[in-house]
């Protein structure tokens, strides 16, 4: 399975080297280092929230109330930071990932103690917690000229020739890869994503797991709610609506099985890059929005072909064995 | 049964049994063979079903039942020999092939769809059409109710969801459909499982309508005394190979326990000189709301521990209530004389009990993830600091346990679920053994696996007690039991039927008690 994995990455990297070639003939500029860069600076805050819904979807759960934390926690950032523009950033995102947690929290909680279908939760808390943005806001806007520069301009600072906003999505990339491969909670993920059964016999606690992915997506969605308002200098209700929908694709076009138990950092990673690029460079080469979502929804399709028929090989291996037992 | 009861029995038996005791037979299987990768689950058998007849399939678990089932359902294939249909040579190349010819299966859990109604399960995909093409249904609703009326079910409300229906009920509906279809074999893959004494009488009563309409029934159960009571003829397995067939008006149950457990010996057991020390586990009074009630056992230090009973009888239940897996109502549970309260499977690992389940792909291997993580997997506490793995020791422990089981793996890294059935059990095995454990609880642990890897795992039992661990071997399997145990404990409908030491302890001892017989 896991070599079979690495194949499908490889894929999707090839992918996007094709994808990247393509364009670079219409734009030759495309391929330019420099670029890339900005590229990859774009797609970080999907990337870091494809990473928060990906250890959701390895449990065999999903979040969709990412994008609304986000929109919710970004407008109590912004409305804290006109009100007291003394707040140091890193504070304020430190305020961000709390928030965040906290909403996570609840849906964590309503999964593992009222045994509530994820989607059935999450639906919900999407939104109740948009609610609660108009509510904390009063329908009304926080514009760039309340925001400090501090908080418009933190992300964009250059550190060793990249921004800010790129080196922490290079840190929080580094962190899951860390816990998904090197930690005990990490691997209690996989284990209940593929064989829930099995890993109660082995003593893992499936609910609390559960519990602590719905708080790391949270805490996730807090971030990616800071760095979003600061990015594009607007908070309102209406922030990221819908965005629920692009980050779950960019998990299931990284190959991460929405059955749970399969996926990875590196895959999530890739499969933001996949869809940052067609969504960001394909203007710039004049074509119409109508072919960008034409691409990324062939996109998903095509990984969910590929999941498929890898999981019907893996199927087959355990028919076998029924068959023999 | 004593020799008058069985007496009686015999003449109520005397009248014929059924109106063609003479007839040819309807469904006949020759010469069937069937393999799986490793296991041999039938070899060159036959049987012979009859109109009006009810034929019982007995056998122990693993006898090669189910897949005399599956290939007469269209849902295997053989290897070799012929099924004749009234006389004609045909093949079940599929299960639709099978219902086409009339051939439809009754499981312990029914296989029909609980949001429909009963009309609609009665006549799912033959459905009565109007002129349009659309479904009939106020025809279909007659017609369902007529079918359950004939056979004496007309309580049940072909308007029902089915969901709201109890199993037996059930039952009917599955039996009703197999008569709309006009099917003229029903086979009943212990059906009485989960039923209760009375919905064990109208399944019964179903039974003896089926006989008058002369369809062909095979009847498979553990329970003698319900072949005894709705069975005309017998055909018993063993180990794959048909053993024994005849009226069951000329057959004693002494003599069909014969068959089914005298065997060839092809399997050596270790040898071993039991060490047997102070117990290690005690359990006393261990109750459950519905599955056992009153468990009381000893584990002595260096034993094997044999529970023998039939499928259902609890024993996997209790062993789940000890694992900290179930909860229990009652009861005391003491470890080297402290007692303890297992709330989840942690608690019992890390008290020093661990539970290896029956299910091997669905309770204990992981796959698709590699060997290693899966060793270490209820072993992460202690192979990981603060939350952080260290990989190194982690693959160290699955080394050293992988090669004392003598698992054959091109490398540790490898997914578990490209290994075959016995080294899996290998894996599984090895994970537990990884987390040292005092008590060792093993669930059919050679259940489905081919001989060469069940002696691996019976030498590794022997050198486990040898190394003063204590197992508990839950297995239905009598040779197993018999060579493996030094005590056998027998449950019968969740409780202990009988405790024995292994010194010249039978086979035949153990199945009657397991199944209430009396010698």
């Amino acid at each position: 399975m896991k070599s079979f994995l690495k194949y499908r990455e490889l894929w999707l990297l090839a992918g996007i080297v094709v994808l990247i070639g393509l364009i670079s003939t219409r734009f030759p500029g495309f391929a330019d280092p420099a670029n890339l860069r900005q590229v990859f600076n774009d797609t970080s805050i999907l990337m870091i929230l494809a990473l928060g819904q990906m250890v959701v979807i390895l449990t065999r759960s999903i979040d969709l109330s990412m994008a609304s934390n986000l929109c919710f926690t970004g407008m109590v950032v912004a409305m804290l930071n006109a009100a007291h523009p003394a707040i140091p950033i890193p504070v304020l995102i430190v305020i961000a990932l709390l928030i965040g947690l906290v909403l996570g929290a609840i849906n964590g909680l309503l999964v593992w103690r009222l045994n509530i279908p994820s989607i059935v939760v999450t639906l919900g808390t999407l939104t109740i917690y948009r609610g609660a943005t108009f509510v904390v806001s009063g329908g009304a806007w926080v514009n760039a000229d309340q925001m400090s520069p501090d908080f418009i301009n933190f992300q964009r600072a250059a550190l060793l020739g990249l921004p800010v906003l790129s080196w922490i999505a290079i840190i929080v990339i580094s962190l899951f890869f860390l816990v998904m491969t090197r930690t005990q909670i990490g691997r209690s993920i996989y284990a209940i994503g593929v064989n829930p059964t099995a890993s109660v016999y082995a003593g893992i606690d499936v609910g609390r797991t559960k519990f602590i992915v719905f708080c790391i997506s949270g805490m996730i969605g807090g971030l990616a709610g800071y760095l979003w308002i600061s990015r594009y200098v607007i908070a309102s209700v209406e922030v990221a609506n819908g965005y629920e929908l692009n980050i779950i694709a960019a998990c299931v076009i990284g190959g991460i099985s929405i059955a749970g138990g399969i996926g990875s950092v590196g895959g999530a990673v890739l499969g933001a890059l996949f869809l940052g690029i067609i969504s960001n460079a394909l203007p710039v080469i004049n074509i119409s929005p109508f072919w960008q979502m034409a691409i990324s929804g062939s996109a998903i399709i095509l990984a969910v072909v590929l999941n498929a028929r890898g999981e019907r090989r893996q199927g087959r291996i355990i028919l076998r064995k029924a068959e023999a037992a | 049964m004593d020799t008058t009861a069985q007496r009686k029995m015999e003449t109520e038996r005397s009248e014929p049994a059924g109106p063609s005791q003479s007839s040819s037979p309807r469904l006949t299987l020759t010469g069937i063979s069937k393999s799986f990768p490793g296991v041999r689950a039938l070899h060159d058998v036959s049987l012979s079903l009859y109109p009006g007849q009810v034929t019982a399939l007995i056998g122990e678990n693993g006898a090669g039942k189910s897949t005399l089932v599956k290939i007469m359902t269209g849902i295997y294939q053989p290897d070799a020999g012929e099924i004749g249909i009234d006389g004609q040579a045909t093949t079940l190349p599929s299960a639709h092939a099978a219902f086409g010819h009339g051939i439809t299966a009754i499981h312990q859990e029914t296989v029909l769809f609980d949001d429909l109604s009963v009309a609609e399960n009665i006549f799912l995909g033959h459905a009565p059409r109007t002129r349009f093409g659309t479904i009939d249904w106020r025809t279909m609703r007659k017609n369902a109710r007529e079918v359950l009326e004939t056979m004496r079910a007309g309580h049940i409300d072909a308007d029902a969801r089915l969901k709201d229906l109890g199993i037996a009920n059930k039952h009917l509906v599955a039996v009703a459909r197999a008569m709309s279809i006009d099917a003229q074999i029903v086979i009943m893959d212990e059906p009485t499982a989960a039923l209760s004494m009375k919905e064990i009488e109208e399944l019964f009563l179903l039974i003896e309508f089926l006989k008058s309409e002369s369809k062909a029934v095979l009847f498979i159960s553990h329970k003698f005394d319900e072949i005894y009571r709705i069975a005309d003829r017998y055909t018993v397995f063993r180990d794959g190979e048909m053993v024994g067939e005849g009226l069951l008006k000329d057959t004693g149950q002494n003599e069909i326990v014969r068959m089914m457990v005298g065997r060839n010996v092809d399997h050596i057991f270790p040898r071993r000189e039991p060490k047997i020390g102070a117990p290690v586990l005690s359990v006393s009074g261990l109750s459950h709301p519905t599955e056992f009630d009153d468990i009381g056992f000893e584990l002595r230090k260096g034993e094997i521990l044999g529970f023998y009973g039939l499928v259902g009888a609890g024993r996997s239940e209790v062993m789940q209530a000890i694992a900290g897996i179930t909860r229990t109502s009652r009861g005391l549970i003491s470890l080297d004389g402290k007692t303890i309260a297992p709330k989840s499977a942690a608690d019992s690992i890390e008290a020093g009990i661990v539970y290896v389940p029956e299910e091997r792909g669905k309770q204990g291997v992981v796959i698709g993830l590699p060997i290693f993580q899966n060793v270490s997997l209820p072993s992460l506490a202690r192979t990981s600091k603060s939350g952080v793995l260290k990989l190194a020791e982690e693959f160290a422990l699955a080394r050293s346990y992988t090669e004392r089981l003598d698992l054959r793996a091109s490398s540790l890294s490898q997914d578990v679920g490209t290994l075959s059935g016995g080294n899996q059990q290998k894996v599984v095995i090895a994970k537990w053994l990884a987390t040292t454990p005092k008590v060792i609880i093993l669930d059919e642990p050679t259940k489905g696996i081919d001989i060469g890897s069940k002696a691996a795992v019976h030498g590794f039992m022997a050198e486990l007690v040898a190394q003063g661990l204590s197992v508990i071997m839950v297995s239905s399997e009598l040779p197993e039991i018999l060579g493996m145990s030094d005590r056998v404990v027998v449950m019968r409908e969740g409780r202990i039927a009988a405790t024995y030491d292994n010194k010249g302890l039978d086979a035949e001892t153990l199945v009657r008690t397991a199944a209430g017989i009396a010698a």
